[in-house]
């Protein structure tokens, strides 16, 4: 075995090494990496205690009320499993939509989660408008056609 | 074939043989670079349509998405070039890492720059401590983190040694940047263009942000072949080619102040 090949392995395992611990201790900080807790998680009651924290899931269509102050809106949010209700006075983000994803911190207040801070979350689908028309075309008609069937 | 391969492969791990090659490839990468460029912000301000969902604040992905796709390959290939120079001891190797170093820190901070421009319109706010993002700046901390450890040594071969170390230990943050989006709940949301799936974009908008990346990618070439070359003529110039090189520079020069 040359010395530049004992070099090169030395590194190789070192580097292995490097990674098996970087992923014990990423694997163990898992819950703390994540950046919200889910409805679910947070009716089961794992959040931090008195503190504030993030919760994040889908706004739910229909959901959004704007109360009679005319700044504070109330909104479910879903994880498809569970609901939260939130209440949010201040502007919400442009890209805050029914049925797109949602961000939110603040602490849970008699059931209902008081956000002081409301982040839109879009996804990873980039299209023209004319194609999410068709699409969303398409989509009902397929709707229709099942609805149409089922009975 | 192979027995050809390795001389060609020695015979330009040599400073002296890279530098003159290093010359002839730089105006290539340069015009390369410029007609990708112009091509691709052609294509991402004209050609790509609108997003239906974001407008047109969502075109900033075209420099973005780019530039964080650099500054991990950069990445990458430093510190493959970090493993070879403390392996092989190869002074070229020891350099091409050290001349990546800074292009690689520039992308990582457009990457984030833009990053926090897109997030307050989109998102709603500049910056957000998600695994994504955090990790993304780790890198820059790396990049920097690198380029000093380097400057704080004197002697050239230990400095290499030194940062290669560092370099070759922080390659354990590429593939947390890259699944972050996967492996935990994030703002960011996850990736659009990856080699196993389908694009989840128009395919123009794909072309255009390739197109960028290749962009980006000739000019990374570019700037770090000048860098090497300065690098070279530095860490060699007690040679006799770069004195010969050099003293002919320094006489015509001296001709010419004096006519």
């Amino acid at each position: 075995m040359k010395t530049r090949h004992k070099r090169m392995a030395f590194i190789l395992v070192g580097l292995a090494g490097l990674a098996t611990a970087a992923g014990l201790v990423l694997n163990a900080l898992n819950s703390n990496l994540a950046l919200y807790i889910s409805p679910t998680d947070v009716l089961a009651g794992n959040i931090p205690k008195d503190k504030a924290f993030r919760l994040g899931g889908m706004v739910v269509e229909g959901s959004l009320k704007r109360q009679d102050d005319g700044l504070t809106v109330h909104f479910d949010v879903s994880d498809n499993v569970e609901t939260v209700t939130v209440a949010f006075t201040g502007i919400l983000p442009d890209l805050f939509k029914e049925g797109t994803g949602v961000v939110t911190q603040g602490r849970m207040v008699n059931g209902l989660f008081k956000a002081t801070e409301v982040l839109a979350k879009h996804d990873e689908n980039y299209m023209s408008p004319e194609v999410a028309e068709m699409l969303e075309k398409g989509e009902k008609a397929n709707q229709a056609a099942t609805g149409a069937m089922a009975p | 074939m192979a027995f050809k391969n390795s001389i060609a492969w020695y015979y330009f791990s040599s400073p002296k043989n890279f530098y003159p090659l290093a010359g002839r490839l730089i105006p290539w990468f340069w015009g390369l670079s410029v007609i990708l460029l112009v091509v691709g912000l052609y294509m991402s301000f004209f050609v790509a349509p609108t997003d239906y969902k974001q407008g047109e604040s969502y075109r900033i992905i075209f420099i973005h998405v780019p530039a964080a796709w650099m500054s991990m390959l950069i990445y990458l290939v430093m510190a493959v070039y970090a493993i070879i120079g403390l392996a092989w001891k190869l002074r070229m190797a020891e350099m091409m890492a050290s001349a990546l170093a800074p292009t690689g820190a520039m992308f990582t901070f457009l990457a984030l720059w833009t990053g926090a421009f897109w997030g307050k319109p989109t998102w709603g706010t500049y910056w957000v401590w998600d695994a994504r993002l955090t990790s993304e700046l780790i890198l820059l901390f790396l990049y920097i983190g690198y380029i000093s450890l380097q400057s704080a040594i004197d002697d050239p071969r230990r400095a290499a040694r030194a940062s290669a170390l560092l370099a070759i230990v922080g390659v354990i943050n590429l593939p947390v940047i890259y699944w972050s989006v996967k492996w935990w709940n994030t703002l960011h949301q996850g990736a659009s263009v990856s080699p196993t799936m389908e694009p989840k974009m128009a395919s123009v908008m794909v072309t255009a942000m390739l197109v960028m990346t290749f962009a980006f990618w000739m000019y990374t070439i570019a700037v770090v072949l000048m860098r090497v070359r300065r690098t070279v003529l530095e860490r060699e110039s007690q040679t006799s080619w770069v004195k010969a090189l050099v003293g002919d520079r320094v006489e015509n020069s001296s001709a010419g102040e004096k006519q």
